[in-house]
């Protein structure tokens, strides 16, 4: 099986299931991520994903099951989205990940200032910390964008590599990337893959959900395939290829196969 | 700041007599405090994208509650007790409205609007109507603090102001609270992705807001030792026109601290500056508000990069206007505007 592999997992979901009211979004969920393992995280609109992505990342708490980050199970009534950066997990949404109006410094350092014992930021500190990840670890050089630029002169593939610098400077073991190229010019989604790939090198693991099949596969070492709340498969990147894992998903589009 | 130059500039010329003397600027020291302490916390919860509408309540408010404990509670303590109790009452509507927008999602126009009526009823209600003498407030401590004359000639409301306006500076620009403001405002969707706790900050905010707009309400009580139920009525207005001169984003995401402080005076001096240059009194109100216009537009232009656009856009017009901003002036190298833009907002922060 695929997840003998990795022994160690960054992250395991045991049977969660999670209603809204009487409706059912997710059930019989049980997925673990390897410490150095990108999934990919397929399925259509409505599938489930996003729920998914909530619950791992503290927004949403599930209705039943057990998550266990790094081994540790996760106690859901103390789980927020600070919590999980504390335990390491990050994310990265496709729009929502950084204020549009502030400077790059600010955003890297949001939520996790640093202050003295009074809360006021330590602004030097903060700066050359911005200017080491963005040269070192992002590889912004001498394009013209400085600690001090705002979100808002920047490309969509750059914003999604601010904020992955930030979640790996940030030590995060598992990074979250939820629809990260959606609206994404050719070169820019170049961009952000980039980066994903550098999540890898960096020996992190990642889940990297989109609607590109092409991008999921080039970078995925192992594809979720989630359908109406639940899992339908897991597939290890060599056992299919680009064509087989279209095809596949076709067939849950249109309905022609049937996970009763 | 351009605009107070150009101001000062024309009031010199119109009325030279009134702006040549030192007398109007005593006067300003007197008058922009209130002002400028309630801009101050306003900007604040602009920079948030929220609204108070009900500050001038809480001006009357905090007049009242000073003024009853001091008439009614004996003791040498009296006076002291009445600043705890103004600043306490601003405290608990500014919660109450926190409570209102962050956990009830009241928008915050309405949540403000109805306390505005709300408190400014009950402060009416309370004091019967009428207004109190408080001529024995001279004599204290709190009166020598708050609104004395510092080696006989400088209103130490404004020392207060200077200070809350250095205090309010590091908070939104230096201090973790600051940030969060900032990054609410711009959207609260990425601030909850963030860890910030959005309701507790909104909370905080109006709770700031109320006691800040209590504060201003001490110092005009105590100046001239009489209490108005009507006293925070005049404001509402000038206040907002102070802070969206400065350059505070209407949409949330930047405030200017030290634009507001200009605001202030702006504003200040527009009441005192069109009357002393002898326009006939029906037109002081509409003269005030097509300079607050112009000075909005220069400003909005000048933080956005869009001068350019429209000088020529009335060169276009055929009026014979030469950029006279040279900030704006085209590069040889023919760099956008939005270039343009960004060097400056990188440099020109607070």
């Amino acid at each position: 099986m695929a997840e003998e592999a990795y022994q160690q997992t960054a992250i395991k979901m045991v049977n969660i299931e999670k209603y809204f009211g009487v409706v059912c979004a997710l059930r019989d969920i049980n997925i673990s991520v390897g410490k150095n393992e990108i999934v990919g995280l397929l399925g259509d609109n409505g599938a489930g994903k996003s729920t998914l992505v909530k619950i791992l990342t503290g927004v949403y708490s599930p209705t039943r099951g057990d998550m266990f980050i790094a081994g540790r199970k996760v106690d859901f009534k103390n789980y927020n989205v600070r919590k999980a950066h504390d335990l390491g997990i990050e994310t990265v949404y496709q729009d929502k990940s950084l204020g549009e109006k502030q400077c790059l410094w600010r955003n890297f350092f949001i939520g996790r200032q640093i202050t003295n014992s009074l809360g006021f930021i330590d602004i030097k500190k903060e700066k050359a910390i911005a200017d080491e990840i963005m040269i070192h670890t992002i590889g912004f050089r001498g394009k013209g964008i400085t600690v001090e630029s705002k979100v808002s002169q920047l490309s969509g593939g750059e914003r999604q590599g601010v904020a992955i610098g930030r979640a790996m400077h940030f030590q995060a073991e598992l990074i979250i990337l939820d629809e990260p190229t959606v609206a994404l010019s050719l070169k820019e989604v170049r961009k952000v893959l980039n980066f994903v790939h550098k999540i890898k090198e960096a020996g992190k693991a990642c889940v990297y959900i989109s609607h590109d099949i092409q991008d999921v596969y080039e970078i995925s070492d192992r594809f979720i395939i989630i359908d109406r709340g639940e899992i339908v498969k897991s597939i290890v990147k060599t056992e299919i290829s680009l064509k087989g894992l279209d095809d596949f998903l076709l067939e849950y589009a249109h309905g022609l196969k049937d996970n009763g | 700041m351009a605009v107070l130059v150009l101001l000062y500039g024309a009031f010199l010329i119109t009325a030279p007599s009134v702006f040549t003397h030192p007398l109007i600027y005593m006067s300003f020291l007197q008058t922009v405090p209130p002002l400028l302490v309630l801009g101050l916390g306003l900007t604040l919860v602009i920079t948030a994208g929220e609204i108070d509408l009900s500050f001038p309540a809480v001006v009357a408010l905090s007049g009242f509650a000073f003024s009853w404990v001091f008439k009614n509670i004996p003791g040498a303590w009296a006076p002291w007790l009445g600043v705890l109790a103004a600043l306490a009452a601003g405290a608990l509507v500014g919660y109450l409205n926190g409570l209102m927008v962050a956990k009830a999602g009241v928008p915050s126009i309405m949540a403000t609007l109805a306390a505005q009526f709300f408190w400014y009823g009950m402060t009416i209600l309370l004091a019967g109507g009428l207004q109190l003498n408080l001529k024995e407030v001279e004599s204290t401590a709190v009166h020598t603090l708050l609104t004395g004359r510092i080696f006989g000639i400088i209103p130490a409301q404004a020392v207060w102001a200077l200070g809350l306006t250095v205090l309010f500076w590091f908070i939104l620009n230096r201090h973790t609270f600051g940030e969060s403001i900032m990054f609410i405002g711009d959207s609260p969707v990425v601030a909850r992705v963030m860890g910030i706790d959005v309701e507790a900050t909104k909370i905080r905010l109006f709770t700031l807001m109320g006691v800040v707009a209590a504060f201003a309400g001490l110092l005009l009580t105590i100046e001239i030792n009489v209490f108005f139920p009507n006293q925070g009525s005049g404001f509402m207005l000038p206040v907002m026109a102070a802070v969206f001169i400065g350059g505070t984003l209407i949409s949330g995401g930047k405030g200017s601290i030290v634009g507001t402080f200009f605001g202030s005076y702006i504003i200040n001096s527009l009441q005192a500056g069109v009357v002393a240059t002898g326009i006939t009194s029906y037109w002081v109100q509409s003269v005030m508000g097509l300079i607050m216009a112009a000075a909005i537009i220069i400003n909005v232009s000048i933080g956005e990069g869009r001068l350019k656009g429209i000088t020529e856009r009335l060169q276009h017009w055929g009026l014979p206007i030469r950029t006279q901003i040279s900030l704006t002036a085209p590069k040889p190298g023919g760099q956008t505007k939005t270039d343009d833009a960004s060097h400056r907002n990188g440099k020109e922060e607070g």
